[in-house]
């Protein structure tokens, strides 16, 4: 018999405008000793349906419709909430998604986690505590002597959740949810962190419910795959029948999603658009302390027409590269040349003037966008701030844009909280092609998206790039993306280039040990070959 | 932390002395001299009370003596009451007003408190709703209006409570000390519950939640702490409120603390009174707002690692 | 073909803005309805007093004396024999006009002081918030009723004394607005669009930093009249032949024993004001979406 057993579940979310099935008619099943994934982008009701089981969901505006939910011979469904709450923590146990909001900040982490210990079983003090330190080197934690009384900030952000990991089997489950425990975390860490999970469920031979927007992530670790859209399930099996004989359509974009291939570039001519010589931006951070060396000594050439990937952690510096480029940082030192002209000397007229011909398109399609502004008067601005279009001409202007980036016309007086991202994330690229420039900086345009939107956007500047002739700066922390879209590829670690080279030679002979050990995180690799 | 405390109460040492300064020359500027409504002073005797006041000297040299008697803790001699000095006046009405205003504070924290979370637990209910507009009429409703409507119910037309006094009759102490603790007791209510509403709301609730625990240990364990340190920060500025507040009550129910003290002053135009307890008290209030910062900060264990690293 | 485009446009159908949807949400809040609706009748009869007023406002008849509420005499007189409604609504006019021009004074000064450390940012932000931060730790209150001792009753300077405490709390509402903002990638998308600083402001900042400034403001004017009725109770406001609320009421409670209505309507008016004004701002706050501006 199954571990879990979930038939026909059901919930809905009551609100003033109606009601919202998040959760229609969804059954699955995990066996201990399994991962099961439930694979779905934001809305689809993953979550929903596994905090639905413990009664997490604040209720009311949340509804159990309907169902069962089998676990050790009980409906969870019709149990009461002293019940659930003799479950939660004891038998099934969850990790969520972002560590860094995740731990209590005004508590040492020893103490939580010896919490549900405590809590659950009759422990003395001190054993729980004995049994909170294994559990910490365990999970990876280096000295859990030394680091049981800190507090949360005290900890990086993969650290944390290995401790939350930890906190979660401290009663020793028999059933894990792991709700996006890797989405906020590095590539790297994202890697280490899927390797910990497995290793801790095939060693304890638990089940195991991991939750994700991205198929790739858990194209490794899953035994089962239920994929769900629009609170319903669309397709579900094992690993290799998901993978290999998708057949619902949805399945079949999302795996289509997951970009493959390296881009052949042509031999571009060699004249350099952009020649950045010992780039150092640094910012200060208080007196007495030394400056954050975000960029440091960075030298790279841009040539016409090319799209150079820019790829890198967190703290890399390399967002901050693009924005020194397009002086929206003061620059420390070095020289950034556009076309011949140094750009860190330019000054009032000259600066506005270059301004034009460089763009920038950001990651966060709700904060890069004016709340106040309809998408006309976002478009229309720039189109006659530098005499693109007269005030005559403007309104055709607007439109030209709007059908450019695929935006229907009957948006155009509409504002940005009434699209979603990837309808803003084109407002916003339509706002950047609106001074026809020559060159884009696009600073991870598709990280905040999901994963069927990304290859749309994808496509989109691909297209367009083509079509306006730009020459691309694109940043991004996922490497797989980078390889697909870009000509050559730039590693960056801590401020520093680590290694050039066109995608090929870079995903097949990596020289440096950082690009080696980025490329065997990248997840899903199993897919990529 | 020590170097944080240090480093505030350094920070404390200008804002006082510009109290003092300010306070000085803009009593000194005053219209009018001191003795200017005693009629017809002899001007030898007159000028006998200026130079014990000092009145005769230029007004830096008066200004420097002034802060050499303060460094002493001497706030100097009373105007109107000849052979008292202003010290002994405070010592008279200090321990007053700071017991009023202890009750008070008191008054204020606990039913404030115990508002604010409660209302806080069941949001958009009636449990949130009825305290909250009670606070909101706490808030609406100033202390020189409670306190003759408390006097008028309480103390007239049910006869229940004493209306004036303080110490002579047993339950005197009650309504003054809800008349000044009302106002403060609606604002922390309405602090605590909208703090208690943003930590209920943030992720590491739900991991307790998750853990199992009932959800009374999620609020005390978890919650609780968070949520209450916009209390604490706020409890300075109450402080501050507090003790002007006690201008009124003290006058309502004739309270010889040194909020009447005060007033009586400003009406007499006794200029070293107002001088010494502006002083004391602004003093006072400088301190306070420095312990409950250092105190919320204390409460917060990324700030506190900060300071330590300072 | 450009003609086609504006009437393409003009066709296209129209979005909702914030705004819209701001009011939508406050319309459905009654108590904030409320709130706006006593606010602007007391408004509107505060403008209109002279006219409107059932007596003259000197007016008294010492015969009559204090005397309950009568079918001549609304709600009562005074000891004088003057109409208490009369009174009301003259001292309403005072009281309004307190808490709105020292707000304005506060509005003007903090505003403006915030939105310009926070775009200077750097060096002069940092000095220019020390000083707030420094006058904050002042004791205004005490300052303010030494300011009426020693200056005199004068309601100018009442207007410039409340004006210079609240100030300060808009300038740090209004900086960390600016800081805010400033962050934010649509203003950054602004600079790389090569817009003038001063576009910039008013185009970008300006409009998304109101919201906060509007909500204060709603709640700086009912602590502004309190802090009038509260220095008039004491003696140290507003002093004969004017008259405010917080007047009418120090009078009241002198002989609320035998006469309680001359507590209880000023009292009732004052109250009523404070909390249409409070309803209202609590009312804004949740339409638009305010976090964190005070308590």
């Amino acid at each position: 018999m199954a571990l879990l057993e979930v038939h026909n579940l059901g919930v809905s979310f009551v609100t003033r405008n109606g009601t919202n099935k998040a959760v229609d008619d969804v059954s699955f099943s995990v066996e201990s000793g399994q991962i099961t994934a439930i694979i779905g982008e934001s809305g689809s009701g993953k979550s929903v349906a596994c905090y639905s089981l413990l009664g997490l969901i604040p209720q009311p505006p949340g509804r159990i419709d309907g169902g069962r939910a089998l676990f050790g011979g009980r409906d969870l469904l019709q149990l009461g909430e002293r019940e659930l709450r003799k479950i939660r923590g004891r038998d099934i146990a969850m990790v969520f998604q972002d560590p860094m909001t995740c731990l209590n900040p005004y508590m040492t982490v020893g103490k939580q986690l010896m919490e549900p210990l405590r809590y659950h079983q009759n422990v003395s003090p001190a054993d729980a505590r004995r049994r909170a330190l294994e559990l910490l080197e365990e999970v990876g934690i280096r000295d859990p002597e030394s680091t049981i009384d800190n507090y949360p900030h005290q900890f990086s952000g993969g650290m944390r959740q290995r401790v939350m990991i930890a906190m979660a089997l401290i009663n020793e489950p028999q059933l894990l949810i792991a709700d996006e425990p890797t989405t906020a975390l590095d590539v790297t860490i994202q890697a280490q962190i899927l390797q910990l999970i497995a290793q801790l469920q095939r060693k304890r031979d638990i089940g195991v419910i991991f939750i994700s927007h991205d198929l790739a992530v858990v194209a490794d670790i899953a035994d089962q795959i239920v994929v769900m859209q629009k609170g319903k399930i669309v397709e579900s099996g094992d690993r290799t029948g998901i993978f290999q004989q998708a057949q619902h359509p949805y399945t079949q974009k999302l795996l289509s999603a997951i970009p493959a291939d390296s881009k052949h570039s042509e031999l571009l001519p060699a004249e350099p658009l952009i020649r950045v010589r010992e780039l150092c931006t640094w910012f200060s951070q208080g007196h007495k302390q030394p400056p954050l060396q975000a960029v440091n000594k960075v030298s790279f050439d841009i040539r016409r027409g090319e799209v150079l990937g820019l790829v890198g952690e967190s703290g890399s510096g390399k967002s901050t590269i693009g924005r020194s480029i397009l002086r929206l940082v003061p620059v420390t030192s070095g020289q950034v040349d556009f076309d011949g002209t140094d750009v860190t000397a330019l000054q009032g007229r000259e600066l506005k003037k270059m301004r034009r011909r460089m763009q920038i398109i950001f990651q966060d399609p709700f904060a890069s966008l004016n709340p106040r502004m309809t998408v006309y008067d976002t478009l229309a601005e720039p189109l006659l701030l530098h005499g693109i279009e007269t005030r005559k001409t403007v309104a055709q202007g607007v439109l030209k844009l709007m059908d450019d980036v695929g935006l229907a016309r009957h948006f155009v007086r509409k504002y940005p909280h009434e699209f979603s991202g990837g309808q803003r994330q084109r407002i916003a690229i339509g706002r950047a092609l609106a001074t026809r420039p020559e060159f884009i900086v696009a600073d991870e345009p598709v990280s905040a998206l999901d994963v069927t939107i990304q290859a749309q956007i994808l496509d989109l500047m691909q297209a367009l790039g083509r079509e306006y002739g730009l020459t691309m700066l694109f940043i991004s922390h996922d490497l797989a993306v980078v390889r697909h879209l870009a000509d050559r590829i730039l590693v960056l670690h801590q401020g520093e280039v680590v290694e050039t080279g066109s995608g090929q030679e870079l995903f097949e002979h990596p020289q440096q040990d950082y690009t080696k050990s980025l490329l065997a995180s990248i997840p899903g690799r199993s897919l990529l070959q | 932390m020590w170097r944080f405390i240090g480093y505030r109460l350094l920070q404390a040492i200008p804002v006082i002395l510009a109290v003092i300064t300010v306070t000085f020359f803009l009593v000194r500027a005053a219209p009018g001299g001191p003795f200017d409504s005693e009629k017809a002073v002899i001007p030898e005797v007159r000028a006998a009370l200026e130079a014990q006041y000092r009145l005769d000297q230029p007004l830096l040299q008066q200004y420097a003596a002034y802060l050499g008697d303060l460094a002493q803790g001497e706030l100097g001699p009373s105007f109107k009451y000849p052979g008292r000095s202003v010290n002994e006046l405070i010592a008279a009405g200090l321990p007053v007003t700071a017991e009023l205003g202890f009750y008070a504070l008191l008054v204020a924290i606990i039913i404030g408190g115990v508002a604010g979370v409660i209302a806080s637990l069941k949001p958009n209910t009636a449990q949130d709703y009825i305290p909250m507009s009670v606070a909101m009429i706490g808030i609406c409703m100033p202390s020189f209006l409670l306190g003759p409507l408390l006097v008028l119910v309480f103390g007239i037309y049910l006869d229940w409570l004493p209306v004036s006094g303080w110490g002579d009759i047993p339950g005197d102490k009650i309504l003054p000390a809800i008349t000044l603790g009302s106002t403060y007791a609606a604002y922390i209510a309405r602090l605590s519950r909208a703090g208690m509403l943003e930590v209920m709301s943030q992720d590491y609730i739900r991991t307790a939640r998750a853990k199992g625990l009932p959800e009374w240990q999620v609020v005390t364990r978890h919650a609780l702490r968070g949520g209450l340190i916009p209390v604490v920060a706020f409890l300075g500025p109450a402080f501050a409120g507090l003790l002007s507040g006690s201008f009124v009550v003290e006058t309502i129910f004739q309270i010889p603390g040194l909020g009447r003290f005060y007033v009586q002053a400003a009406f007499n135009r006794d200029y070293t009174m107002i001088l010494g307890t502006t002083v004391f008290l602004s003093t006072l209030i400088v301190l306070f707002n420095l312990l409950s910062d250092i105190l919320a900060a204390w409460m917060n264990p990324r700030l506190r690692a900060q300071f330590r690293e300072q | 073909m450009s003609s086609e485009a504006i009437v393409d446009i003009a066709q296209a159908e129209q979005g909702t803005s914030l705004w819209q949807d701001a009011w939508l949400r406050l319309r459905r809040n009654r108590l904030a309805l409320f709130g706006l609706g006593v606010l602007t009748l007391f408004i509107v009869i505060a403008l209109l007093t002279p006219w409107i007023a059932p007596y003259g406002y000197a007016e008294q008849d010492l015969d009559l004396g204090a005397s309950a509420p009568s079918a001549t005499h609304w709600l009562g007189t005074d000891i004088f024999g003057r109409d208490l409604l009369t009174q009301i609504m003259y001292g309403g006019r005072i009281s309004l006009a307190v808490g709105f021009v020292a707000t304005a004074v506060a509005l003007l000064i903090g505003v403006t002081w915030g939105a310009v450390a926070g775009y200077a940012g750097g060096r002069i932000d940092a000095v220019m918030m020390r000083f707030v931060d420094i006058l904050y730790a002042l004791p205004f209150m005490i300052f303010i009723v030494l300011l009426m001792v020693v200056f005199g009753r004068n309601l100018l300077l009442l207007f410039l004394a409340i004006g210079a405490v609240e100030w300060l709390t808009m300038a740090r509402i209004m900086r960390s607005q600016v800081q805010t903002l400033r962050q934010q990638e649509f203003v950054e998308a602004a600079v790389s669009l090569g817009l003038a600083p001063s576009t910039i402001i008013r185009r970008h900042l300006i409009p998304n930093a109101l919201g906060p400034i509007i909500v204060y403001t709603t709640l700086t004017i009912p602590s502004v009249m309190l802090l009038e009725a509260f220095l008039s109770f004491l003696g140290l406001g507003i002093q004969p032949p004017q008259t405010s609320w917080g007047l009418l009421i120090s009078y009241g409670a002198e002989t609320m024993e035998e006469y309680p209505w001359l507590l209880l309507f000023p009292g009732m008016a004052l109250t009523l004001t404070l909390f249409s004004l409070n309803f209202l701002g609590d009312g804004l706050r949740d339409a638009l979406d305010v976090r964190g501006s005070r308590d």
